[in-house]
């Protein structure tokens, strides 16, 4: 349980307790669940998202076939925008970003599915929703280079947050916001 | 800005002090070895970077018992700010601004410190890494968003070598890389000649008895493209050279800073070892000038075994100065003696060592 990201030994530890004590109520089932999830889980053929079937529902959708299609560096990234609400397109979903360092390349990213859904799935515009670091930037970019011509592509602005006061942006934020002002 | 107080708890050889100062310089005297620098080496964690003996974390910590060890300082500038660094276990350096964890960028926008050591005696003789450290040290006090430039194109640089190395071919994956790196690097470039031209500004209006040190920023090879798009164009014309070099040839990590004695129009490389150290001197002080001008404050200097370079005249010329600019300027040397002549104008600390631990008691400066 330590191993899992945002769960220190001491949390862990109470989280192993508390299903100890509650063995019926909440361990075992957790671990049918949990049992369930292994043997059905797998990564949508199409776009990278996880699912149950090789399809996942939002690629199923025929509703969502509108020509959007959202790239996002993994399944977090995908949930937050559904959270939203406001997207009705489909999703690529890369599963990282471009590093060298990190020896992750074009070939580990879905970055040649993602050419080949243009055609495919008729999509009109690509919206980059990639983070605004070095990494997100640079894969961005790429992506950017390499459909060049053959979609429109489009990336989040960046800038002052909703519900955001001036007072608390750093510099970077405030020039982005300000290069990116609309016409009112 | 100054300094009121300043803790060290575990730092190098010091095991515990607490000094309260006020915003008069601070000379600072005692045997060699007996932990004056690594008094002023505390002061210098104060601006972003890893201070001035770019040490890491763990070599700070006070042997052998190598606990971690943390430095606390009260800052006044335009606010007041409780700073705090430290370091566990040889983990990195934490920085902490009124209690809570700020990043190393930021520190830069509160805190601005400028210093001379020993160590660079040498700047106009050796390699241009340490002219160009020595340059960026300037910008960085006078445009602290040149930090955030230096850590973005360093981190698409040292993504784009590895493509190098590993002979990666695709043009599209460079050219990603090389976007961000224009981007940052002509930021660098454009921030470097605006210093470059504050501090021969700065120079030129100040009347000083340390010489006018002439600059111009160079590259070690070739040229350094002017715009962002020159930039581009210069590092996807080079990949091929780059490959085979298995490193990034072009752009502002290869700058160099050449400077001149000008009054006697010889490159500083040439001029004797004192006239060397005058002109570096003539820099700082220019910078701390155009700081005070600039931020209406001069910053913090740090000045190491200044004093034992400089004739009883050009000693006297450097009080006279630093006082007329009002910086807390903390400076070292081995005798009460060499700070004859600040009398009243500074403070004084007394560095001795006993049994391995440093002892730091406030004296009193001869008139």
């Amino acid at each position: 349980m330590a191993r899992l990201p945002g769960l220190g030994p001491r949390s862990a530890r109470r989280a192993v307790l508390h299903l100890m004590a509650k063995r019926g109520m909440l361990l075992m089932p957790l671990a049918e669940a949990m049992a369930e999830v292994a043997r059905t889980a797998r990564d949508c053929l199409n776009c990278g998202n996880i699912g149950t079937a090789d399809i996942c529902p939002i690629c199923a959708d025929e509703a969502r076939a509108n020509g959007l299609l959202c790239v996002v560096e993994d399944v977090a990234d995908l949930w937050a925008m559904e959270r939203s609400g406001v997207f009705k397109g489909r999703y690529h979903v890369l599963g990282g970003t471009l590093s060298a360092l990190d020896g992750v390349g074009p070939d580990d990213l879905r970055i040649p599915q993602l050419a080949r859904r243009i055609e495919a799935e008729a999509i009109s515009e690509i919206i980059l929703a990639l983070g605004a670091t070095i990494d997100g930037q640079t894969t961005a970019h790429y992506i950017a280079d390499q459909l060049e011509g053959r979609v429109a592509l489009s990336s989040l602005a960046q800038g002052v947050p909703v519900g955001g006061e001036l007072d608390y942006l750093d510099d970077g934020t405030i020039t982005a916001a300000l290069n990116a002002r609309k016409r009112m | 800005m100054y300094l009121s107080s300043l803790t060290l708890s575990h730092f190098r050889s010091h095991r515990l002090v607490r000094l309260s100062v006020d915003a008069r310089p601070v000379a600072i005297f005692g045997p060699n070895g007996a932990g004056k620098t690594n008094l002023i080496e505390a002061v210098s964690l104060f601006s972003p970077g890893r201070g001035l003996r770019r040490a890491a974390a763990a070599e700070m910590a006070r042997r052998p018992e190598s606990l971690g060890w943390k430095v606390t300082g009260i800052l006044h500038g335009t606010t007041t700010h409780e700073i705090a660094f430290s370091s566990e276990g040889g983990a990195a350096r934490q920085v902490e601004v009124d209690g809570k964890v700020a990043s190393q960028v930021g520190l830069g926008r509160i805190a601005r410190v400028v210093w001379l050591i020993p160590a660079m005696d040498r700047l106009w003789i050796e390699g241009a890494e340490g002219r160009r450290r020595f340059l960026d040290r300037a910008v960085l006090s006078l445009y602290p968003d040149h930090a955030q430039a230096v850590l973005d194109y360093e981190k698409a640089m040292r993504e784009r070598n590895r493509l190098l190395k590993e002979q990666v071919r695709d043009p599209h994956w460079y050219a990603a890389l090389e976007a961000q790196m224009a981007r940052s690097g002509a930021a660098i470039h454009a921030n470097r000649l605006a210093a470059v031209d504050r501090l021969t500004e700065a120079q030129r209006e100040a009347e000083t008895a340390f010489p006018v040190a002439e600059l111009d920023l160079t590259q070690t090879e070739g040229e350094m493209p002017g715009s962002e798009a020159g930039l581009r164009e210069a590092l996807a014309e080079s990949r091929f050279r780059d490959i085979a070099a298995g490193r990034t040839l072009v752009g502002p990590h290869r700058a160099d800073l050449h400077g001149v004695f000008a009054a006697k129009g010889v490159p500083a490389a040439e001029c004797s070892t004192g006239e060397q150290k005058a002109l570096l001197i003539s820099l700082i002080l220019a910078n701390a000038r155009a700081l005070a001008q600039d931020e209406s404050q001069p910053p913090l200097v740090l000045l190491d075994e200044v004093a034992a370079h400089l004739d009883a005249n050009r000693r006297a010329a450097l009080y006279d100065e630093i006082c007329a600019l009002g910086a807390q300027a903390w400076m070292t040397g081995t005798e009460r003696s060499l700070f004859d002549g600040l009398g009243g104008r500074a403070q004084a600390l007394e560095v001795t060592e006993e049994a391995g631990e440093s002892r730091v008691s406030t004296v009193a400066l001869n008139p």
